[in-house]
């Protein structure tokens, strides 16, 4: 083997007493998760754009200076230009109005659809998980049996009965199943951290039943729920359209995304930038929450921390 | 008698697996520790010898069967008194990796335990977490970390600080060095050999391995499908094992040196280990047992002195 000269080896540092570790602020779990979530450029960006929409959605209306509901027979289906940002529909009205205030819509449903899912959802499975046994087992068959019911129907079912199809019927026909998904997930989550060597650790040292639910079970579900509340936002805003979109959504003379770009499918060829706002909306949110949920998830999960 | 910290009497702990089967995972032990000393307790994977060590403390609940700890009945104590029990009785995992709860930090793994038991201010509390990570020969700059970020080694003193937070008397270390490299093993094995000098700890050494049960235990117990089959000092186990397994069990003891440990005679004997769903009747190693008759089929053996505190539970062992 060829030998390799001394000389060419070099001293390039060596501490005396070099401490093993460098010792570092003590931060919490969420600000560390927030450390890292803004090293992630992607979702920093998504999370950025996401507030943008927020404050469009809030300040847009009032900014053109047309009402959304304002017709005016002299300027329909104006292509965009200086007055009107976004051109006008077949009936005179300002898009950029109507692209922000169907935004709200959009949102609120997308956002408290998935919220009041994920809370049904903990506790329900919560519940399922932390009694086990027969408890376990009827609650999970109801919810087998819930999840097999299409949600169109019910969507169809409700706004019969509650007579009316505004943003109230939507969100509970879609969270009156969406809840099981969650409620599972949930389940799963909290089986597998109950039989966890550090809960047996705790309860051999004496820790409260409730305290190792609030100390060591929820915190360890909370991350992977948040993660799983952002992903099923752009699933809400998406159903949302879809429902709007095929006339079961919100009806006019209020709007949302999915029923702009329904309105404007009729004369799509002639006027293309009609369904391009309200589609383009849809999909930049959607995929901005998932960018960010994706960014969440590294974030959230302490084995990524460098 | 006094000087006995733990009692285990007629200890069952039985599982309910399947249709009508039950698991004895512990059947009738009978043992006891005396204050400082520490109990080895060795046996083949799923002969019950954590299952015993996480009964005695009240982790599961007995089936039957009596743990006396410093004279009292373990399964009898309610609210301040189990407290007070699980103040002084305490446990180290196996796994490193899963004792840990990966949100927390070192310094709150450390400090759950004196939540509990101890209502010190947060400078007390942190000088406390600084001085156990000291005694676990760890800096204190680790109570800020995540478990994820310590070797398994590491880990497993973090474990044993848990365990020292509260100022136990009596601990269980299930496997604690299983999980280990072999040079971490000893590392973490002469901790325990000095913490115990320091505070005058009693143990119960669970382990399947021999050497070192031998190097740390006083006293060894030998589980054989969740029976014990014989208990006596260490130095007595390793040099006159009386009953048949621990003869076989003694003899599959590697010797570092091959010269002796080519000559070594090892016993082999036939078969696995039976289900412990359907364990023999009579004494349970009596169908892998050369010296098996027909009384061990039908009769259990008890537990009784063949010397001085030495007791095994064969038939065949005559008193010395």
């Amino acid at each position: 083997m060829q030998s390799i000269a001394k000389e060419k080896f070099q001293v390039i540092g060596l501490e005396e007493n070099a401490v093993e570790e460098t010792a570092r602020p003590r931060i919490g779990y969420f600000q560390d998760a927030w450390r890292r979530l803004r090293q992630n450029k992607v979702a920093t960006l998504a999370l950025f754009i996401l507030i943008a929409i927020v404050i469009m959605v809030i300040i847009g209306p009032k900014l053109s200076g047309y009402a959304y509901e304002e017709v005016d027979k002299a300027a329909r289906n104006q292509f965009p230009n200086a007055k009107h940002w976004f051109g006008t529909d077949k009936l005179g009205r300002d898009m950029f109005a109507r692209v922000w205030i169907s935004g709200r819509v959009s949102l609120i449903i997308g956002v408290a659809g998935a919220l009041i899912s994920a809370v049904i959802g903990c506790i329900y499975g919560g519940i399922a998980a932390y009694f086990g046994g027969v408890v376990d087992d009827v609650m999970m068959r109801i919810v087998e049996i819930l999840i097999s019911v299409p949600y169109l129907i019910v969507v169809i079912v409700l706004s019969i009965v509650l007579q009316s199809k505004g943003m109230g019927t939507l969100i509970l026909a879609m969270t009156v199943t969406g809840w099981c998904g969650m409620a599972r997930f949930v389940r799963a989550q909290m089986l597998s951290i109950k039989n966890e060597e550090y809960i047996l650790a705790a309860k051999a040292l004496g820790v409260k039943p409730w305290k190792i639910i609030t100390r060591h079970m929820i915190p360890n579900t909370l991350s992977t729920v948040i993660v799983s509340i952002t992903f099923d936002i752009p699933g809400y805003i998406f159903s949302e359209a879809f429902l709007s979109y095929i006339g079961l959504g919100i009806q006019p003379p209020k709007t949302s995304w999915g029923a702009l770009a329904s309105a404007a499918q009729a004369q799509f060829t002639f006027y293309p930038y009609q369904l391009f706002f309200p589609a383009f909306m849809i999909a930049l949110t959607m995929l901005c929450f998932t960018l960010l949920g994706d960014g969440l998830r590294d974030a959230l999960d302490p084995k990524l921390r460098k | 008698m006094n000087d006995r910290l733990i009692e285990v009497k007629d200890l069952c702990k039985f599982f309910k697996v399947g249709k009508g089967n039950t698991l004895k995972a512990v059947d009738h032990v009978n043992l006891y520790i005396n204050k400082g000393e520490t109990l080895g307790l060795v046996g083949e994977s799923g002969c019950g010898k954590t299952t015993c060590g996480r009964t005695i403390l009240r982790l599961y609940d007995a089936t039957s069967g009596q743990v006396l700890f410093d004279g009292k009945d373990v399964s009898k104590m309610r609210g301040k008194e189990l407290l007070e029990f699980k103040k002084r009785a305490q446990i180290i995992f196996q796994d490193p990796y899963s004792s840990l709860d990966p949100r927390m930090t070192i310094g709150e793994i450390i400090a759950e335990g004196m939540d509990v038991h101890t209502n010190y201010t947060a400078k007390e509390k942190d000088a406390k977490i600084a001085e156990l990570l000291n005694s676990v020969g760890m800096k204190e700059d680790f109570a800020n970390r995540f478990a994820h970020e310590l070797s398994g080694g590491q880990r497993q003193r973090i474990g044993i600080a848990r365990a020292l937070a509260v100022n136990p008397d009596f601990i269980v270390c299930d496997e604690p060095i299983s999980a280990l490299d072999v040079s971490i093993q000893a590392q973490v094995v002469n901790l325990l050999i000095k913490l115990q000098r320091e505070r005058g700890l009693t143990y119960l050494f669970i382990s399947h391995d021999l050497s070192m049960v031998r190097h740390i235990s006083d006293r060894v117990g030998v589980m054989y499908l969740g029976s014990l089959v014989e208990l006596t000092k260490s130095k007595e186990i390793f040099e006159n094992p009386r009953h048949p397994y621990t003869k076989v069990l003694m003899s599959a003891i590697p010797v570092a040196d091959p010269e002796i440990d080519g000559e070594k005679k090892r016993i082999e004997i036939k078969g696995e280990v039976p289900s412990p769903i359907h364990a023999p009747s009579g004494c349970k190693f009596r169908t892998r047992c050369p010296y098996a008759t027909e009384v061990c089929a039908q009769e259990i053996p008890k537990l009784r002195e063949v010397k001085e505190g030495h007791f095994v539970a064969c038939h065949h062992c005559n008193e010395e």
